[in-house]
């Protein structure tokens, strides 16, 4: 317990933590202080010089922010000295500032905005001309308008230390300073939008948003991110039924700040006009026509009723993607409804063997949290910055918070090194040698956080674990999944056990009667070897599984639906509904639909009453609700008990900052960046795949099924 | 042969820092040590670390770069004991409009500084030297790596030092043109390779101070003084000034004089005396209007406030200060609107802009006070003027926005009737 002062502000008797900012203590007793530049958790700048306050004994006024507390300070936050210092750093900040609010798309929710509003002069005594630059367009998604600009430097500070990217500085000196990014006229970086969310003006604008609303306008719907699988809280701006923009702006999920750009732009997909919105069959002819979703029902249950009635072979692919609802209901449904075993979905990191590594110790599992308060976090096989972005800010974080050691064993230079005590750097398959040589150094570790990428799998998985056994420090663990419902389809049980198919043997039956898959695409870059199944697809897009369907169903998005994801930390987070769109359903609706077509008695299809049984049925899944349903991370404790190996395929997809599977085909912003000039940065150039089916032009983007 | 002065010396002068200026070769090795050159790091050398300090406490010598903080007090707050390295940095960025002494330092006697440093060396157990000088002296930093690499080859610097065990390496860094980099954080961030923009303070530069480590940071004239100060003693050097403010300064006059120059006198010398007998008078007969006394920064002084002797605490008794030793003299001819608008410019062009106050400040000020000077003045500009600076005092990250707004503040205080005489000017010629 660090030492107690007193102090007093505006009268208030105060007490706070020796050496706390004096304008963190004072909102700790909520009083504000105003200010720009100072941001938790970045450095200290100073410049913005609104948190000017009186301190007694003291000649000059004081830096707020820059000023830790000492016993007996006598604090005046409200005194005339100080409103009028403000009302002069407002008035100075206007003098160049366009005030061209009315269009701004700011307006409304500009710190500068709010401040004039509290602290500012009615009127300006500014009767010179202004500085003007002309706006400029960085990026896709990133524009710039300097003389709306108050160089504050959150930007600056906010992609250099948060994002460690540093792509942003600033040029000239005096009222022409500005801020540039990299590239002299364009940026080279994540595009992840940070700067934008942070800037307390309209300077940074969104490519995808400007102009388009006032943000008063929309509703802001909190879900979780359906792309990697952090669970990243976005929220979504949302006007007449359209997703306007994501942000971050309550910054109450595990990501606090920070969003990519997946979490922040790539939920245009939902609106692509390729959208599917109608079931379609393929009629005699061997072309789709649309047709009604009861008369689709009845086809489905009629043909799944006849196959299981003369005993013959399903095979059921799921999604990493869609809920935990839905992926419970579906095993549910292939397991207790057709009676099959055979169900899998793409699995990227081998959680079979991590479970049953680690059977029992529950407190191995390091939450998305644990990155940011472990002593030391090791990295292994991974490239967090492109694949786990949040886990890769969290680590970084605790680099600069805490001073906390990474250490990076990979085959490749990643971001990580940047911060990293020891970077090792091994040929594929030579990660555990390289974890191997850090032995010594990590014992000497308080506590050790590993995480590691689908290199590690079966034996390598246990000699790993073996190894953070060995080093007599707590050690947890984090298997790295691709999306973001991985962690939660391979918990729910979409997993070939007791003996059911992998994906590959489905596909290599000669005598399968039924494929039916759910918001995967299994048939990407594989063949479906049986000649007579009848294949069923539920998805948003007609991929390339799609296209070999007899009959297709439109689904709905994760945007577009309630219930819960597990993120690849194991956190259990709730969505929430944005928009919806016409023509589709959710999968949990469609496969409920069915059931109830097919008489059979899976229990009632809403979301909740789904959960609740979760709950009760599923290892680790018994969270608190409260938790949950305010929009926490509840952490799942799924470690107890043997978990059989299964058989089939780990891989991960391998998607860059820029990809997410399929999805990222039909999201305009993301291929908008890999297409601009800088769009690739320090990324593995993704594979530009071929032409998808129905797509009318070339589609760079995902070569992965999803 | 002869360097030629750039001013004649005046008889008047007491000259210690300059006692070579003017010799054959002054810039030379062999003549500075023809010349009681290096017989101050000889004796350094036999003293004790804490000895040395306590000399320049004695000497009473004040940081010559313009805030005048007592020099023997600043070398003891380098913690000698720190395993870091400890780096020593001169302050050559000589940029405070009016002064031109430390390149007359470094031209005529770049020895004398370059003795002073490695004393400062000795005392903190220091072994490498940065001089920071502006880019716009470009041809001095040509001069100075002559220096250096003469001191080199003759054993003054480089390893084992005149035989002593004791190393140091010195070496130049060019500025690029910024006034803001003569503030020492700065500097140091513009040393790192950074934009020079002032650090946050605490910590302070001898404590965490070019990378991060235990530095030194004195002007060129401070190091300069310092072989007279082990070579004579403290006391000495003390005596020459008054109680507080040891040893001469050189004192760059400008304006209007018929003898302006570079002139070393004690502290404390009367400054109508100066300006009357070592600057040669003001041309022409003309009276006295004002005075800059020590570089743009300083408040101006009314004539009828010149009756002082220069030294740092009877500056700051009247408001001002002796700052860099820029004395700019002005007549009674002399518009101070215009003289106001000068200043506004440099401080609109050179204000780094970190800060809102001094970044905004400037600029808005230097953009009244140009309309004012083109005619489109107002009567309320006046007060205006006064209010922005008195909005910048104090209030700015670093100093700079405190140069900018104490002489605006004092010229429109003291000189409001020069702006009540444009504007009834003004009134005319619309009325014609």
């Amino acid at each position: 317990m660090a030492e107690l002062v007193n102090l007093t502000i505006n009268g208030q008797a105060v007490q706070a933590e020796k050496g706390t900012l004096l304008i963190e203590v004072a909102r700790q007793n909520g009083i504000e202080i105003p200010a720009f530049c100072y941001y938790p958790g970045l450095t200290l700048q100073a410049a913005c010089r609104m948190c000017l306050v009186e301190v007694e004994k003291t000649p000059k006024l004081q830096v707020g922010c820059t000023l830790p507390v000492a016993d007996g300070m006598v604090v005046h936050t409200e005194s005339d000295t100080v409103r009028q210092s403000r009302k002069g750093m407002i008035e100075f900040l206007l003098t160049n500032h366009p005030l061209d609010c009315p269009v701004c798309d700011k307006g409304g929710e500009c710190e500068l905005q709010d401040m004039t509003f509290r602290y500012g002069a009615g009127e300006s005594r500014f009767t010179e001309r202004k500085v003007h630059v002309d706006e400029q367009q960085w990026s896709p998604v990133v524009y710039f308008d300097a003389p709306r600009c108050i160089l504050c430097y959150r930007c600056v500070r906010v992609c250099n230390e948060g994002i460690g990217v540093g792509a942003l500085g600033v040029s000239n000196r005096g009222v022409i300073s500005e801020i540039v990014p990299n590239r002299h006229d364009y940026l080279e970086c994540d595009e992840c939008g940070a700067c934008i969310d942070i800037c307390p003006v309209g300077a940074l604008t969104s490519g995808s948003y400007r102009y388009q609303t006032r943000p008063w306008e929309m509703t802001h719907v909190g879900t979780i991110c359906t792309h990697c699988g952090d669970g990243c809280r976005t929220t979504l701006g949302v006007r007449d039924d359209k997703i306007m923009r994501g942000n971050n702006r309550d910054s109450s999920g595990i990501n606090g700040d920070f969003l990519c750009i997946k979490g922040r732009y790539a939920f245009d997909f939902v609106e692509h006009p390729e959208r599917l919105q109608s079931p379609m069959l393929r009629n005699a002819a061997g072309e789709f026509e649309p047709i009604s979703w009861s008369r689709a029902f009845a086809t489905i249950a009629e043909t799944f009723t006849a196959v299981k009635a003369r005993g013959g072979k399903f095979g059921v692919v799921g999604s990493n993607h869609t809920t935990n609802e839905e992926n419970y209901f579906l095993q549910k449904f292939a397991r207790q409804g057709l009676g099959t075993k055979n169900i899998d979905h793409h699995r990227t990191g081998d959680l079979a063997t991590f479970f049953d590594a680690l059977s029992g110790k529950n407190a191995a599992l390091a939450t998305a949290g644990d990155l940011y308060t472990a002593k030391a976090v090791l990295v292994v096989g991974a490239d967090l910055a492109q694949q786990h972005p949040l886990l890769s800010y969290q680590a970084r974080a605790n680099f600069r918070h805490h001073n906390a050691h990474i250490y990076a064993v990979t085959t490749g230079p990643v971001r990580e090194d940047n911060q990293a005590i020891a970077s090792v750097r091994v040929a594929a398959g030579g990660e555990l040698a390289g974890v191997e040589s850090l032995r010594d150094k990590l014992k000497a570790e308080g506590d050790l956080v590993i995480v590691f990428g689908d290199s590690i799998q079966g034996d390598g998985l246990r000699k790993l674990i073996a190894f953070g056994d060995s080093l007599g420090i707590p050690v947890k663990y984090v298997c790295l999944v691709d999306y973001s419902n991985s962690r939660g389809a391979f918990d729910m049980g979409l997993i070939p056990r007791d003996g059911g198919m992998s994906i590959q043997q489905m596909l290599a039956a000669k005598d399968l009667d039924v494929l039916w898959v759910v918001g995967a695409n299994p048939l990407k870059n594989a063949a479906l070897d049986s000649t007579n199944a009848f294949v069923i697809v539920q998805d948003l897009f007609m991929t390339e599984t799609a296209n070999h369907a007899h009959l297709v169903l439109p689904a709905a998005s994760v945007y577009e639906k309630n219930g819960t994801v597990t993120n690849v930390c194991g956190e259990v987070q709730k969505l929430k509904q944005a928009v919806k769109v016409m023509g589709t359903k959710t999968d949990l609706e469609i496969m409920g639909s069915i059931a109830k077509e097919m008489n059979l008695n899976l229990g009632i299809w809403l979301p909740d009453k789904v959960f609740a049984e979760i709950r009760k049925t599923v290892h680790g899944y018994d969270v608190s609700l409260p938790v949950v349903d305010t929009g926490g991370a509840a952490p799942t404790m799924p470690l107890n008990g043997r978990v059989p190996a299964l058989p089939g395929a780990i891989q991960s997809a391998g998607d860059t900052l820029f990809t997410s599977g399929s999805m990222s085909r039909y999201s305009k912003i993301l291929n908008a960046v890999i297409e601009s000039p800088g769009g690739l940065y320090g990324g593995k150039e993704p594979e530009v795949s071929a032409q998808s089916p129905t797509a009318s032009g070339q589609m760079p983007g995902g070569t992965v099924q999803s | 042969m002869a360097k030629k002065l750039y001013n004649d010396p005046s008889p008047l002068e007491t000259r210690i820092l300059s006692a070579r200026f003017g010799l054959e070769n002054s810039e030379s090795l062999t003549t500075y040590l023809a010349h009681d050159g290096f017989k101050a790091f000889r004796k350094a050398r036999e003293m004790k670390p804490e000895q040395i300090i306590e000399e320049v406490k004695t000497s009473a010598l004040r940081g010559r770069g313009g805030a005048g903080f007592p020099t023997g007090l600043k070398w003891s707050f380098v913690p000698r004991s720190s395993p870091k390295p400890k780096y020593i940095v001169i302050n050559a960025d000589e940029s405070e409009p009016g002064t031109c002494k430390d390149r007359l330092l470094m031209e005529y006697d770049p020895h004398q500084m370059i003795e002073g440093i490695l004393i400062a060396g000795l005392a903190l157990d220091a072994h490498k030297g940065y001089l920071y000088i502006r880019g716009e002296y470009r041809y001095l930093i040509d001069h100075m790596d002559r220096a250096i690499a003469e001191a080199y080859a003759q054993g003054y610097l480089g390893k084992n030092i005149l035989g002593t065990g004791f190393d140091f390496d010195l070496y130049t860094h060019s500025g690029a043109g910024a006034y803001e980099c003569g503030e020492e954080t700065a500097l140091l961030d513009s040393l790192e390779g950074k934009r020079g923009i002032p650090r946050m303070k605490p910590p302070f530069p001898a404590v965490a101070g070019a990378w991060a480590s235990p530095t030194l940071l004195n002007n060129v004239e401070t190091f300069s003084a310092i072989p007279a100060i082990i070579r004579d003693g403290g006391a000495a050097f003390a005596a020459l000034g008054t109680p507080k403010n040891g040893g001469t300064r050189l004192l760059c006059v400008s304006g209007h004089v018929n003898k302006p120059g570079v002139y070393e006198v004690p502290l404390g010398y009367p400054m109508l005396n100066f300006i009357e007998e070592i600057a040669g008078g003001i041309p022409g007969g003309k009276k006295l209007k004002a005075v800059i006394p020590g570089g743009s920064s300083c408040p101006i002084l009314k004539a009828d406030e010149c009756d002082i002797p220069m030294d740092y605490d009877s500056l700051a008794k009247i408001g001002s200060m002796l700052g860099s030793g820029g004395m700019v003299v002005m007549d009674e001819t002399t518009d101070m609107v215009k003289v106001a608008l000068r200043i506004m410019r440099f401080y609109a062009h050179e204000s780094c802009g970190w800060c809102i106050p001094c970044r905004e400040g400037t600029t808005w000020l230097r953009k009244i006070l140009q309309r004012f000077d083109d005619g489109g003045g107002r009567h309320e500009d006046v007060a205006l003027l006064g209010e922005l600076s008195k909005n910048m005092l104090g209030r700015t990250f670093c100093a700079l926005g405190d140069a900018a707004a104490m002489p605006t503040i004092s010229i429109v205080d003291k000189f409001a009737d020069d702006f009540e005489k444009r504007l009834a000017r003004d009134r005319q010629m619309v009325a014609v």
